[in-house]
């Protein structure tokens, strides 16, 4: 009698697979209903920019899509599988800077490098790297709750990148930064699409913002939420 | 070897963050020797040595019980601070390694307020244990384990309720008193050197919960952390 083996480590996905696909998602908290009915795929080597007013859901949508929370309706896929086993795969940066506010930026980071040596990603980004790339001096000692709004957000970027998702997901990256900041990190993240992937395929990133002409650049799709559903796409103008 | 090393990273962040803030272990020992000096405040215990050896088992577990579920309140606080728990569930490591890692660092916490305890227990209570007094190198660690993987788990559960520090002594206290039980029991046995408290049964009964509880919560800490 033969088996099947089953195979140790999570394969990579074939470039024919989506990134991430919502297929009839709704989520409601109590009463509100924060996602309704939205189908969407993002495709592999996209970049998408979600846009909508202050509670559209935008922030909920890319919660579904890291799985941080399960849908009350319909199904969320992450390079055909669940969002929680593709989770070395993909990293999330939220409003928050996600980080220990009594460790400094180094140890933060090289803490959470250590979570992701899980076999399966054989290519954790370089700490030090990933904080010079976001411009931050990788030898500053001084706890991240000393830091600035602005630092705290490009070390959580760095943490975001250190891991070399394949797919990036990114909740409002932007809002503590300057225009200078602001347009660096969208240069960061430009290059970061181009970087190779070890085990092949095509980056992805997804990203809220409400400054839609900075992050232009960035997006080769734009999306728009309101009232937690998807709009149709604007007609391009005669 | 990767679970270890995830355990070995949780338990070294644990340690550098408590060794930079010291909020855990200076409110543990603070209140530790507040109710140890206010239970001999209550009664002379200089007076009546037996009922001193009598009630001290039940005393030091107590001042342990109430120290370390001022830390346990705080163990999950810094993580849900900065939504660092979201990036906790992110990552690909085993859930059961971060809860493990927590396990140990609170028992090294408590270990350590154990430590200061005993010898201002000693003074304070004039105990002159008449039992065999190594065996309470099995009933403190088996004890103070009973008491923080059990109450790690249901601090991790209490996350998201409202009163969260009400909450947590009002379910670990009647789940651990099968354990309180055989901690203040043994302890007893050990001081007053009565044979009919039986300290060995207390501490296979002490094992025996540890291992099942240990069990089930390193088994149900992934539903736990996950859940909304």
């Amino acid at each position: 009698m033969t088996t099947t083996p089953t195979p140790a480590r999570p394969v990579a996905p074939k470039a024919s697979v989506a990134a991430a696909s919502l297929s009839a998602c709704s989520k409601v908290f109590g009463s509100f209903a924060a996602v309704r009915n939205v189908s969407v795929t993002f495709p592999q080597g996209s970049a998408t920019m979600l846009l909508g007013e202050n509670g559209a859901g935008k922030s909920t949508l890319l919660r579904l899509v890291a799985g941080l929370i399960a849908p009350s309706r319909g199904t969320v896929e992450v390079f055909g599988d669940t969002p929680q086993n593709q989770r070395h795969r993909m990293a999330y940066m939220s409003h928050a800077p996600m980080l220990y506010d009594e460790l400094s930026a180094i140890e933060n980071l090289n803490y959470f490098s250590g979570l992701h040596k899980d076999g399966s990603c054989a290519c954790v980004g370089n700490p030090e790297m990933a904080l010079r790339s976001v411009g931050l001096d990788p030898f500053l000692t001084r706890p991240v709750g000393q830091y600035s709004q602005g630092m705290r957000q490009r070390t959580s970027l760095a943490r975001v990148l250190q891991s070399d998702p394949q797919l990036l997901l990114l909740d409002e990256p932007f809002s503590n930064l300057d225009a200078a900041s602001t347009r660096q990190m969208i240069d960061l993240l430009t290059d970061f699409r181009t970087w190779p992937l070890a085990g092949g395929g095509l980056r992805t990133i997804i990203l809220t913002t409400h400054q839609a002409a900075l992050a232009a650049p960035l997006a080769n799709r734009t999306l728009t939420l309101s009232n937690g559903e998807l709009q149709p796409p604007a007609e391009p103008a005669a | 070897m990767n679970y270890l090393n995830h355990l070995w990273h949780h338990l070294q962040k644990d340690l550098r963050i408590e060794w930079r803030s010291r909020d855990s272990i200076n409110g543990m020992l603070f209140y530790a020797l507040l109710v140890v000096f206010v239970f001999s405040l209550a009664f002379d215990p200089t007076a009546n040595p037996t009922l001193a050896r009598q009630i001290a088992g039940g005393v030091l577990w107590v001042a342990i019980l109430f120290a370390a579920t001022t830390a346990l309140n705080q163990t999950w606080t810094r993580e849900q601070r900065n939504a660092v728990l979201e990036a906790q569930r992110m990552a690909p490591a085993p859930a059961s390694a971060l809860f493990l890692g927590k396990v140990l660092a609170n028992l090294l916490f408590v270990g350590l307020i154990e430590a200061v305890l005993a010898p201002v227990f000693v003074i304070f209570y004039n105990l002159h244990p008449l039992g065999e007094t190594s065996l309470l190198l099995l009933v403190m660690p088996l004890g103070t384990w009973a008491l923080l993987c059990n109450g790690t788990f249901f601090a991790a559960l209490g996350l998201r309720t409202r009163n969260r520090e009400l909450m947590l002594p009002l379910i670990l206290i009647p789940i651990s008193l099968p354990a309180l039980l055989g901690m203040i029991n043994a302890t007893a046995g050990i001081l007053t050197g009565d044979e009919g408290f039986n300290p060995h049964l207390w501490i296979r009964m002490l094992a025996g919960y540890d291992i099942i509880f240990t069990i089930i919560c390193l088994f149900l800490f992934e539903t736990v952390l996950t859940a909304e």
